[in-house]
């Protein structure tokens, strides 16, 4: 569902809107905007994931500062995105110097940075090279903007997220409210398969997502789909499984050349506009995310979260579980506790 | 969601009965191939992108995944089309994603299709003019063309491959050769040109880009693109210097991307917006929706050039009505015949390339 709202605001950004009853203003304040200023960060946009994610964030009029930073290739990136008609102004940072510019003020920081998988490999074997990626990235936003809400894409999340909280810690800016691993691909891809298989148009399906965001931590809850289908057990089977290798599907399908990029952008961008909306005071904003929780045993947990003012308003609980699900439950519970402590503890001895 | 999709039944049927195919054209051709809408899709046009693994084409497709009126996506390349296929196929929206790799599923990709993309071809490097792309883009996009005519030519041609100003011209001559031409369905893309047009004087006015409409005519390249600031909306004036940046930056906009990217390619992310920006218009247009006018490169009587860039209006047989020019200034005026100089040239460059 929301993501069709994500279609109908920027919809607008496709058709002309040239009702101008804007008196002429002397500076770029848009003084009849009532929808409030807000800056959205992306932390690796020049990648494969952060290039698209960058362009649907630019489309977003929730959006009206857009900063786009990377190691290399954002002054391109941004002249390119730059020139497109919408509310935000984009600006591009390069190199460490400038992460602080463009971390300053901001609401959102998307983080995408890192290397994707290749054909064979787990999101684990991206943890040496990405974990040293994210901790540099998290100390620069406790320091330039410790209130924003970090949206966690580097993988693999369910160790990543861990790395930042003990970052932040360490800063004194924690914030168990404003940490978010983003897993909105795996809610994605579950709705998709499911509407697919059960033969309903997937605008109308909804399929919470939980565990965590790697193989079998990923955990859909098919029982609590909606619309109910008449699918068998076997056909529940499958389609759990393929939610959870979603990833790897990709993956091999590119043979190399990388990882999902543009599904992964869309989500992200969906989760991202949530957090927008609930900054907003948007009321019912719910989606699924690797979050700090108390639902189960485990620091780190995906499930519902209610977004608000301060990021995390309310973690959802897992709600009615099937059989197969509390499996599932029990199978993800002790894979995600290592790659969560895998992940603290390389944030305290580095 | 349910009455939407009702109406939206009705308008695909009722589309479809003031869209038949033409048999009258294609019995020189068998018909090997059913030119229906696909099974298993909702109400929604078909949609193909030549080139959509490419830096322009996966965002592209990306979006064009992403719009309510598509409902089936056909993905073309020479190289990548299986990945980037699998990665937009797991987006949850109602558009069904096919894949079609290599010269030898052209046909496939295109059969029965409402709209071709093509943004197929190399990018500018600094220091090269679109011109300078004109002998690799060229032959693609005859062989494209070439495929249109056989298996979609009622299609609405959707030309981003530049150099524009010679790429329509040579498709034009393909599809003549072919017996299959209409000049209301093939445009070239100028939507950039516009959306870059918008973008530098809303930010001279201080005003929110999505309020202002700047009309770009002319041509896709250079000096052959001419904004007409003259006619902006909400009327405004300039001074001569904000004219002369305005018209300078909009003309290289291209340009501008070219050298900030230093080597790594041209304008993709804000190529792919405004090429879906232009084929969700066409879709509109197709779909019956009414008042749809945006920009457009097209065959048309609006000055002694065969192709000209201006405001048309798009409906279920494509580019319906072209406007003309409307009043212009002094300075508009002598841009006019600098354009219309170098315009007719690449035009007859185009020409002769399918001719010869």
């Amino acid at each position: 569902m929301r993501g069709s709202l994500l279609l109908r605001s920027m919809r607008s950004s496709f058709t002309n809107s040239t009702s101008s009853i804007s008196t002429h203003l002397t500076r770029r304040g848009y003084g009849t905007e009532s929808v409030p200023e807000r800056k959205v960060a992306v932390l690796g946009a020049a990648g494969g994931i952060g290039q698209p994610l960058a362009l649907l964030m630019k489309l977003n009029p929730l959006v009206s500062r857009l900063a786009l930073y990377d190691i290399a290739g954002t002054p391109g990136v941004a002249a390119d995105i730059s020139h497109i008609n919408s509310r935000s102004e984009v600006a591009g940072y390069m190199g460490e110097e400038q992460l602080g510019q463009a971390l300053e003020g901001s609401d959102v920081v998307i983080i995408p940075a890192g290397v994707p998988r290749k054909p064979g490999m787990t999101r684990d074997d991206l943890f040496n090279i990405n974990a040293g990626i994210v901790k540099s990235l998290c100390t620069a936003i406790s320091k330039y903007c410790p209130n924003a809400l970090v949206n966690m894409i580097s993988n693999p999340v369910n160790s990543t997220v861990p790395i930042a909280a003990e970052v932040f810690k360490k800063a004194g800016t924690y914030d168990e409210k404003k940490l978010f691993g983003v897993t909105t691909l795996d809610v994605v891809r579950a709705k998709t398969f499911y509407a697919g298989k059960g033969k309903i148009p997937v605008a109308d399906v909804n399929v919470p997502v939980v565990g965590g965001h790697a193989g079998i931590t990923i955990l859909p809850l098919f029982s609590q789909a909606t619309p109910k289908s008449n699918l068998s057990d076997e056909e529940i089977v499958a389609l759990t499984k393929r939610t959870q290798d979603g990833g790897t599907e990709v993956v091999e399908a590119k043979a190399g050349k990388g990882s999902a990029t543009l599904s992964m952008a869309y989500a992200g961008a969906i989760f991202a506009d949530a957090c927008l909306k609930g900054l907003n005071g948007v009321s019912d904003v719910v989606e699924c995310s690797f979050v700090q929780s108390s639902i189960t045993e485990l620091p780190f947990f995906a499930s519902k979260v209610k977004l608000g003012k301060n990021g995390v308003e309310e973690v959802l609980g897992l709600g009615h579980l099937s059989d197969y699900e509390r499996q599932g439950l029990e199978l993800l519970i002790p894979e995600l506790k290592a790659s969560i402590e895998k992940g603290v503890k390389f944030a305290n001895q580095n | 969601m349910q009455p939407t999709s009702e109406a939206n039944q009705r308008i695909a049927r009722i589309s479809a009965h003031l869209h038949p195919p033409n048999f009258q054209m294609e019995e020189s051709f068998s018909l090997r191939r059913e030119n229906c809408r696909a099974k298993g899709a909702g109400p929604g046009f078909k949609v193909a992108i030549l080139g959509a693994a490419g830096g322009i084409g996966q965002p592209l497709s990306m979006l064009m995944k992403m719009n309510p009126l598509v409902s089936v996506l056909h993905l073309y390349d020479v190289v990548n089309t299986p990945g980037v296929t699998a990665d937009i196929s797991h987006m949850d929206t109602g558009a069904v994603v096919r894949s079609f790799l290599g010269q030898k599923q052209l046909e496939d990709a295109l059969s029965g299709v409402d709209l071709v993309i093509i943004p197929a071809g190399v990018p500018r490097k600094p220091g090269m003019t679109r011109d300078d792309l004109f002998n690799i883009n060229a032959g693609i996009v005859r062989t494209l063309c070439e495929g249109i005519a056989k298996c979609c030519p009622r299609a609405i041609v959707n030309l981003i491959s530049n150099p524009v100003n010679s790429t329509v011209p040579i498709a034009a001559e393909v599809f003549k050769k072919a017996g299959t031409y209409d000049p209301k369905r093939l445009l070239g893309v100028t939507m950039l040109d516009v959306v870059r047009a918008n973008t530098f004087v809303a930010e001279v006015l201080g005003l929110d880009p999505r309020q202002v409409d700047v009309p770009v005519v002319g041509g896709h390249a250079g000096v052959t693109i001419l904004p007409l600031l003259s006619q902006v909306k909400p009327p405004s004036t300039f001074t001569p210097q904000e004219t002369d940046y305005l018209t300078a930056r909009i003309q290289n906009g291209g340009t501008e991307v070219v050298e900030a990217k230093a080597g790594a390619g041209s304008a993709t992310l804000s190529m792919a917006y405004a090429a879906v920006k232009f084929a969700d218009a066409c879709l509109r247009g197709l779909n019956g929706d009414q008042g749809v006018i945006e920009c457009a490169f097209v065959d048309s009587q609006v000055t002694e050039l065969p192709f000209f860039a201006s405001k048309v209006r798009l409906g279920r047989n494509g580019a319906e009505e072209i406007f003309p020019l409307g009043p212009l200034n002094e300075y508009e005026r002598a841009g006019l015949e600098k354009a219309k100089k170098e315009l007719a040239e690449s035009i007859q460059k185009g020409v002769s390339f399918i001719k010869k």
